[in-house]
């Protein structure tokens, strides 16, 4: 479709902005490590299981360092000169200690031991490289859909279920299947272990059922002839851990916000923003595509008034992106669908910002979500309203399409519904294809007079935002109108002031080769 | 759809009045002629589609009280299981005249004439504590009701100079909430459930209330819950005041607390 006329330069200074208030947050909080970033470095270095409470080895490991003093200086070569000194492997060194049989120290010969952290994280950094290299590959054999991708949900609570929904749904059509996890999960400062049959809402994100899903996806996608992307929510207390699962596992794309957290679930910022900054850099090493949560502010502000807002975020979330290494292909910006239905011309507004966004964003991979706030029990008006949203999806060549079902207003998708919404969505695609070509937006018309003026408050937002700093503009209730302070929410026990000697392996390793 | 539509009818019948015999009036769906019974129906069946599995859907609408049932789209769904959109006539009739459904009693009024009923009747502003209770996160109902902005033009209860309102937000323990409520000396109690899957909102609540019990303070408040998915009946049901589904507003809220606290005040 022909472009809107958008001006460049406000374009350029709009992401000028970002790029200081991202690098503003980033150089702030480097000073930081978390709990839950030494855990996944113990993940990510094979420390797994759990003990006879269920408790995480991980964190029984990360709770001993800090009893010892010890984890300002980084998990790695603590463990790692602990596996030297008493030829243990990781996972030996963390039975070792839950069982009460070790007592860590500094590493005597500090620099060897970085040199076996440096080593082991380089093997992980192998494998990880290696699923990826698999992705690609059975991407080539067996192919894959062209976008939008068909987005769809499970949520069952039980694995082994979402295991028979998961394979109907790509069968019927689906090119990712998310599974949602189970409500609350984010708030746990631990990952569940093993496969989960009693979820709450959605099934628990464990290692396990990642590797179940997986292979079940693999062996439909074989089937049917198309690769299918397998999604989870890396977000919450956990961020970097979900993330080195994930990247362990193969999976292909992560909810994976740098704000979604502070906001939505009152997790601490700093927490938040150090997590998400190692979570991402993770995501980005294992060609991960994150989906970021934009989407969500305009379920509690209003789709039209607050625009600008999901663009200022959108630019905020590319920066970080940016700076854990991760590529604009891999950036499932989000943006939704979200208008009131009852407000006249309401689908020109979509078309839009729609068309912003895909404008400002031209290479990222965005994630465009269906209507939920305005759908109600009547699901025949509702079928409707997301038709129009799939019209505007094909129209404005979105990547990652959410399917919007019509029952949204009364339960979680019954396979029915996720049936019909397939049909929908295809029935648009395939009879739309080439509208976009076809069409022409009108010069100084009501489309793209809309889109300048998202674009002009976007620039002036995030001037705002940049004068103040992202931490107080939070604080403000730049977003979503809700408000968050600095040093509430949960899990600010959890940040630890790095030591001038901290050491981790990631980063140099990650940071590296992600391309 | 139908399931739920179902379970509302027969909630509905079974609150009917035996006393006063009044004249019955008999209802029942209509498609184009009154009394055709006409219905509209579709469901997925856990086994592919073949010829059996057809019947098998025809057969079930029968059981389910249709008359000349006729499956009009049947369509495999692959994984073993099949989608189908049917037609029948409903063989059952209502009697709308033995049908009572419990509403709470009392005007709604506006809100200045709420302020000013307040004012006179109360001498002092109203307070009310509200919160999105337990695991519940969806706060946008609560905030409708008591923020300043309101919700569809609808001012929420902040906006009443007459009201003091406190709303707590998103996941409040039920002991975080009774204790606010204890130390505002709350007169109104207004909670917020959305999510209802696995029934937690019940738990929720019946937990909310047997605290209020416990704390022996729940004569003393007007309870309230709403939410999408909340009738005024199951709210009596679970020994809360009045209970508030969709597109209830402040001042509807607000008109029955008032009327209510009246009620109390002048027994
Ligand atoms: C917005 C939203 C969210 C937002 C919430 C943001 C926020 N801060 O509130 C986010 C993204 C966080 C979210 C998360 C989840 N959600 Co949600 N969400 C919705 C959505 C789209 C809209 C709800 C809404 O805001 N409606 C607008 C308000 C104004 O309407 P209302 O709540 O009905 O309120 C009115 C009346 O009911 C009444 N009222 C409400 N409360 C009260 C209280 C009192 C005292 C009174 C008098 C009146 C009253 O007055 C209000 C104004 O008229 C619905 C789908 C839908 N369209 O309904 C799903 C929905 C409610 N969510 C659902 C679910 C399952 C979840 C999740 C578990 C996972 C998921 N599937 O997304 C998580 C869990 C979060 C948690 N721990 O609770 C399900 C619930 C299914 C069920 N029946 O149990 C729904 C129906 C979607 C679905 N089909 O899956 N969600």
């Amino acid at each position: 479709m022909s472009q809107l006329n958008l001006d460049q330069g406000q374009i350029d200074r709009a992401r000028e902005s970002a790029r200081r208030i991202a690098h503003r947050v980033f150089d702030d909080m480097s000073q930081y490590t978390t709990t839950t970033v030494e855990r996944a470095t113990l993940r990510l270095m094979g420390v797994d299981g759990v003990d006879d409470n269920q408790i995480p080895l991980p964190n029984r490991l990360v709770a001993h360092l800090q009893e010892q003093k010890l984890l300002a200086h980084g998990a790695a070569s603590v463990v790692a000169g602990a596996m030297a000194e008493h030829a243990l492997t990781a996972q030996q060194v963390a039975e070792a200690v839950a069982a009460g049989k070790l007592v860590l120290a500094r590493p005597k010969h500090d620099k060897a031991a970085r040199q076996s952290a440096e080593a082991i994280a380089a093997k992980m950094c192998e494998h990880i490289a290696a699923q990826r290299a698999v992705r690609s590959q059975q991407i080539d054999k067996v192919g894959e859909a062209r976008t939008p991708w068909l987005y769809l949900i499970v949520a069952t609570g039980n694995i082994f279920e979402d295991i028979v929904q998961a394979r109907a749904a790509a069968e019927q059509g689906a090119d990712i299947v998310a599974v949602i996890r189970s409500t609350g999960q984010s708030l746990l400062d631990y990952v569940p272990y093993g496969a989960t049959t009693e979820g709450f809402g959605g099934t628990y994100a464990t290692q396990e059922n990642f590797r179940l899903m997986r292979a079940a996806l693999d062996e439909v996608g074989a089937k049917i002839g198309r690769y299918i992307r397998l999604t989870n929510y890396c977000s919450g207390l956990c961020m970097p851990e979900i993330a080195a699962m994930g990247a362990m596992e193969r999976l292909d794309m992560m909810l994976n916000d740098s704000m979604y957290g502070i906001i939505f679930r009152d997790i601490n910022m700093k927490r938040t923003f150090i997590d998400q900054f190692f979570s991402r850099m993770v995501n980005a090493y294992a060609g991960i595509i994150i989906n970021t949560g934009e989407d969500n502010y305009l379920t509690t502000a209003d789709a039209f008034d607050a625009a600008h807002t999901v663009l200022a975020s959108q630019l905020i979330n590319e920066q970080f992106a940016y700076i854990s290494g991760l590529k604009p292909d891999q950036m499932g910006l989000g943006h939704a669908f979200e208008i009131n239905p009852d407000l006249e011309n309401g689908f020109l507004w979509e078309v839009a910002h729609a068309q912003l966004v895909r404008q400002v964003f031209p290479e990222a991979c965005l994630k465009y979500m269906p209507p939920t706030k305005h759908m109600t029990g009547n699901i025949f008006r509702g079928h409707i309203q997301d038709a129009l949203f799939n019209v505007v999806s094909t129209l404005t060549g979105q990547n990652i399409h959410l399917l919007g079902m019509m029952t949204e207003a009364i339960h979680t998708p019954f396979i029915q519904d996720r049936f019909l919404a397939i049909q929908n969505a295809k029935y648009v695609f395939g009879t739309m294809r080439d509208l976009h070509d076809e069409v022409e937006f009108k010069a100084g018309g009501r489309i793209e007079s809309r889109a300048q003026q998202v674009l002009a408050e976007t620039v002036g937002i995030l001037a705002d935002i940049e004068k103040i700093g992202l931490p107080a503009a939070i604080g403000r209730g730049t977003f979503a109108d809700i408000s968050r302070t600095m040093d509430g929410g949960k899990g600010l026990d959890g940040v630890i002031a790095k030591s001038p000697d901290y050491y981790n392996p990631f980063p140099d390793l990650m940071l590296a080769g992600a391309n | 759809m139908s399931a739920d539509m179902s379970k509302h009818l027969t909630l509905h019948t079974s609150e009917t009045v035996a006393e006063n015999r009044v004249e019955p009036n008999f209802v029942k769906p209509y498609g184009d002629t009154m009394n055709d019974g006409r219905v509209q129906l579709s469901f997925t069946l856990p086994v592919a589609l073949d010829e059996n599995a057809k019947e098998a859907a025809r057969q079930l609408a029968l059981e389910m009280g249709f008359d000349e049932p006729a499956v009009v789209h049947a369509e495999d769904m692959g994984q073993g299981f099949s989608f189908y959109v049917l037609y029948g006539q409903c063989k059952h009739r209502v009697d709308l005249s033995r049908i009572k459904v419990a509403k709470p009693e009392f005007e709604t009024l506006d809100k200045d004439a709420i302020n000013a009923l307040i004012a006179e009747k109360m001498g002092r502003k109203m307070v009310v504590v509200g919160a999105c209770i337990e695991t519940d996160a969806h706060t946008v109902g609560i905030d409708a009701i008591m923020n300043m902005k309101g919700y569809n033009g609808h001012k929420g209860l902040e906006s009443y100079h007459e009201v003091r309102a406190i709303n707590m937000g998103a996941q409040v323990d039920s002991e975080e909430l009774v204790a606010r409520a204890i130390e505002e000396q709350a007169d109104v109690i207004l909670v917020s459930q959305v999510v209802t899957q696995k029934n937690i909102h019940l738990d929720n609540l019946t937990r909310l209330s047997d605290l209020l019990e416990a704390e022996g303070i729940r004569d003393r408040v007007i309870l309230v819950v709403g939410g999408p998915r909340i009738s005024h009946e199951l709210a009596k049901e679970l020994g809360y005041d009045a209970g508030f589904g969709t597109k209830s507003y402040a001042e509807d809220v607000a008109s029955f607390a008032i009327n209510e606290w009246i009620k109390r005040h002048t027994a």
